[in-house]
């Protein structure tokens, strides 16, 4: 009846999870307790939950991201204790049928359910507004992706108190994660949470290539788009490309688990190679489609607070694509160790050096925009001189483990953990965090706590460089990655600096929910009427903050690039409403709903309880398939109702722009 | 405390050709990126100090969006540093391939290698012996290691001689190295490979020529002999295992191991029903 699933899948003996989880269903329990005593449910339901919203969906990304970078941080903090504890004849305080579990955890939720949600949550938020539209493309599409994906969040926490998750590592690699060695539900819960996930990723991809190539304002050619744009373009393709790669090698990963089969298995003509070539043929691309986005996010920053114009906005379009085409070509460098010739290993070695130079041509662009430019050092460009600095280091490094001679000894050591995380720290962290300060007042009205958010930015600086330089070192001197025991004492010292390095980042987060709190408390005082707090340069920042649902109530006309800056400059007089109305899409709970009964799924197949996954996956379908028969999916804004809107906006004081 | 990690160590430690020449294309890279690194750090915490809103000496140029000699500049040194370097990961990629000879006065030794859960098994064919978690090799003597795994992928790696090579059931990998300098270098698996793995620890002794013979002399007279029955006690799980040898090796053991006609413990071979073809890879 319940499959694999029984009471002693529970792990009472384990205090530590059970107390976490029951501290977090605590605190889940109160909040729904607060909401349903003031009456917030019919708010939550109609302005949240069942909303197509780009922006409200761009939201919900964030703060899916955001909650999921406290677990992964507790993972983190948990493995740097027990490496600067378990040293010599001490064995810390973690068993390694713990320890594995929770690295495995860390890396999968941080790319996943963290670096992914914030960096799809940004585009969802701003691309449709610097476009100069509406919404997406397909709004309800939307939904359903942000709902998988957090349907594939929830599931890798369940994994916590019910039954245990992988312990294999991030990326899963067979024969470890066939069933002879994971007979558990670990690996499954991996690779479920993943293929839901991933679902809801690859639609997004779908969505937004749809959304930019063929929605933008009128006049708004390629040439005029903003650069955040075009590099949600080249991750979207690249995720459209990608992403099916890992959603195929998964299936055949649970084939060889649930039907016996033969794909990687050590026996029967399995080939664990191939499984390593086909991950990496995802995971090379992937970390482009994390790193590109918050190179837009960078060059809108660093060109609004320079107050002056993308350096060379050409070739930075012509890297963005270089670097999304060369990223496909790479992915060997990931196991050069593996035993290729000479040849093979010397060809991916020069592509993934050869992808230095448009990174390289990035990095002098953004120095050549501040060069002779007016900087203002808001907390998003102190993210972004932080990021360029520590960025290039992280290319350093990277580089260095391109060449497959220096591979041959660094390969899995905690130098590359180091440098992994220098660019992923270093880039998409900080790019995520300087456009969550840069965006946050267009998204809620008023701007956020510049004192906080500068202490902030200097905990995670500082914080990084204390937790990984010292892995940088110890990586030279032999130390590999995933240990649960360090046998040599001498070592110690430095992983007690990457602890306290740890901690550093930890205050980094901490600054951040104060400034998050102190900002709310404060709103009043920080309202930004104008719509446009940082003197931008793109359309987003003509609009109202918060935008209305409908974004633009006519749709701006692009003649240049960094069309808002043009406006501004010639003072052109904005297009009066013309009290014509507007077609929006209808609310849906179709997303939420899917969302609901891929859990279901998900779970009744990670427990092999066979009726209730092919229920619950029935009525994911009939829900899809209930929205796609619908008929009534606009909703129409009066032409009244919009121009009443705006009157009341240019009360406000708006648009300043034009008083300018 | 610091200052006493700092001495060399792992890779900056070398103590054979192939490791001292893959110190210094580390060293000689970092040297040709920092050449470029140390200016950007440099000239972005510049720009971004000499150019702030309030400094009232700093020059402006809002205007300035595109300028072609800035611009045929940025490209060309990210590409001429990248040529560069591309020149010494090609050389270097076929001078350090894994499995191209080193020039040495002695013969080469064999040796071959098993990753098991979770210890490492070595074996010696032409003497006929084999040591668990201890590799004794001689110096000033290429040694030709043969690899596989009889459980799930590992890697084996010595810092202090040199490169590593995952090791893959059913499959055998190659590597050539070679110690120059008598000592004891830690060694281990540097792929994850479950429970077990932190103490997937080995020690390699490499010992002058002479002391080598005397070594296998030794082995040969004393311990117990490596057959399928212990060779089956041997494969079965088992952590922090202490180093020991064999006075002997059944023939073909590692063959064997690599075709999976050996008996093994029954989760390493859970589901085989017939023998899988041998797979070659380089290296």
């Amino acid at each position: 009846m319940l499959g694999k699933l029984s009471w002693e899948a529970i792990p009472f003996n384990e205090p530590l999870p059970l107390i976490s989880m029951g501290v977090v269903v605590v605190v889940i329990l109160v909040v729904l307790a607060i909401v349903t005593v003031k009456g917030g449910w019919p708010y939550v339901w109609r302005e949240w939950l069942t909303s197509v919203d780009h922006k409200r969906i761009g939201v919900m990304y964030m703060f899916l991201g955001f909650i999921m970078l406290l677990r992964g941080f507790s993972d983190a903090i948990m493995m740097r204790t027990q490496q600067a504890l378990a040293v010599g004849n001490a064995q810390g305080y973690l068993p390694p049928e713990h320890y594995d579990q929770i690295f495995s955890a860390h890396g999968t939720i941080m790319i996943f359910f963290v670096a992914m949600p914030l960096v799809i949550g940004l585009m969802n938020f701003a691309v449709p507004l610097q476009l100069g539209v509406r919404d997406v493309a397909f709004p309800v599409l939307n939904s359903i992706s942000f709902w998988l994906t957090a349907a594939g969040a929830f599931l890798i926490n369940v994994s916590l108190v019910v039954g245990n998750f992988a312990r294999t590592g991030w990326m899963g690699y067979p024969p470890l994660s066939e069933l002879p060695f994971s007979p558990d539900v670990g690996v499954d819960y991996y690779l479920w949470s993943l293929q839901i996930s991933g679902i809801g990723t690859l639609l997004t991809g779908v969505n937004f290539v749809t959304t930019i190539l063929k929605l933008r304002a009128p006049g708004m050619t390629y040439f005029r788009m903003p650069v955040f744009c075009w590099t949600a373009l080249a991750a979207n393709l690249l995720i459209v490309a990608a992403f099916p790669i890992l959603t195929a090698t998964f299936v055949m990963l649970l084939l060889d688990r649930y039907l016996d089969m033969h794909f990687f298995t050590n026996n029967a003509g399995g080939n664990q190679m191939m499984y390593v070539n086909l991950f990496w043929a995802w995971g090379h691309p992937e970390v482009y489609i994390l790193i590109l986005p918050a190179f837009g996010v960078f060059s809108e920053v660093v060109a609004t607070f320079s107050g002056k114009g993308l350096f060379s906005y050409r070739s930075m379009v012509l890297a963005t694509l270089g670097i999304c085409v060369l990223s496909f070509m790479v992915w060997l460098h990931h196991f050069f160790t593996m035993g290729a010739g000479a040849d093979v290993n010397a060809f991916f070695g020069v592509m993934s050096a050869i992808i230095a130079v448009p990174t390289g041509v990035k990095v002098f662009n953004w120095l050549f925009t501040m060069f002779r430019g007016r900087i203002v050092f808001s907390t998003p460009m102190l993210f972004a001189i932080g990021f360029i600095v520590t960025f290039v280091i992280g290319g350093l490094t990277g580089v260095l483990l391109a060449v497959p001679p220096v591979d041959f000894v660094l390969h899995n050591s905690v130098f590359l953990v180091a440098h992994f995380h220098n660019v992923i720290i270093g880039g998409v962290v900080f790019g995520a965090l300087a456009g969550y300060n840069y965006w946050f007042p267009k998204a809620f009205g008023f701007t956020l706590d510049e004192r906080l958010g500068k202490a902030s930015f200097w905990c995670w600086l500082v914080g990084f460089y204390l937790a990984f330089m010292p892995l940088y070192l110890l990586g030279m001197m032999g130390m590999t990655r995933r240990l649960q025991h360090i046998a040599d004492p001498g070592w110690q010292p430095l992983l007690l600096v990457a602890e306290f390095g740890a901690i550093v980042i930890f205050c980094g987060i901490l600054c951040q929910i104060a400034q998050l709190y102190v900002s709310i408390r404060t709103r009043e005082r920080r309202r930004d009427l104008t719509g446009d707090p940082w003197n931008g340069r793109t359309l987003e920042w003509s609009t109202p903050s918060p935008p209305p649902a409908y974004n633009f109530a006519v749709l701006p006309r692009v003649e240049t690039i960094d069309a808002f800056w043009e406006m501004k400059r010639t003072e052109a007089s904005p297009v009066e409403a013309t009290g014509e109305s507007i077609e929006m899409p209808r609310n849906s709970p179709t997303g939420f709903i899917t969302a609901f009964f891929a859990v279901i799924t998900g779970f009744a197949l990670i427990w092999h309880i066979w009726w209730m996954a092919i229920l619950g996956f029935l009525a994911a379908a009939v829900t899809i398939l209930v929205f796609g028969w619908s008929d009534d999916r606009q909703r129409e804004i009066s032409g009244s109702e919009i121009a009443q809107a705006e009157r009341a906006q240019s009360r406000l004081g708006r648009p300043a722009w034009r008083q300018q | 405390m610091l200052l006493a990690s700092c001495k060399p160590e792992g890779i900056l430690d070398p103590k054979g050709p192939i490791a001292e020449a893959e110190r210094l294309i580390l060293v000689n890279a970092t040297a040709i990126m920092l050449v470029v690194v140390v200016p950007v750090i440099l000239a972005t915490l510049a720009f971004a100090w000499w150019y702030r809103s309030s400094n009232p000496r700093a020059g402006r140029s809002p205007e300035l969006g595109y300028e072609g000699r800035i611009e045929f500049v940025i490209w060309s040194i990210p590409t001429l540093i990248v040529i560069l370097l591309g020149g010494v990961i090609w050389i270097g990629s076929h001078q350090l391939d894994p499995r191209a000879p080193i020039p040495a006065s002695a013969d080469p030794l064999r040796v071959e290698v098993v990753a098991l859960d979770w210890k490492w098994l070595f074996i010696y064919p032409d003497q006929g012996i084999a040591a668990v978690n201890q590799l004794t090799i001689p110096t000033g003597t290429q040694v030709e290691f043969r690899l596989t795994s009889a459980t799930v992928m590992n890697s084996f790696f010595v810092p202090q001689i040199g490169s590593q090579i995952y090791t893959m059931g059913g499959m055998t990998t190659h590597l050539n190295l070679l110690a120059n300098e008598p000592g004891e270098y830690p060694g281990f698996s540097a792929n994850f490979s479950g429970d077990g793995f932190s103490e997937m620890r080995f020690i390699v002794k490499a010992v002058p020529a002479g002391d080598f013979k005397a070594w296998v002399a030794q082995v040969r007279g004393s311990g117990s002999a490596l057959d399928n029955v212990s060779y089956a006690e041997l494969a079965k799980p088992s952590k922090a295992v202490p180093a020991m040898t064999y006075r002997s090796v059944v023939p073909k053991l590692f063959e064997r191991i690599v075709d999976q006609t050996v008996s093994c413990p029954a989760k390493a071979t859970a589901g085989a029903t017939r023998c899988p073809p041998v797979q070659e890879t380089g290296g």
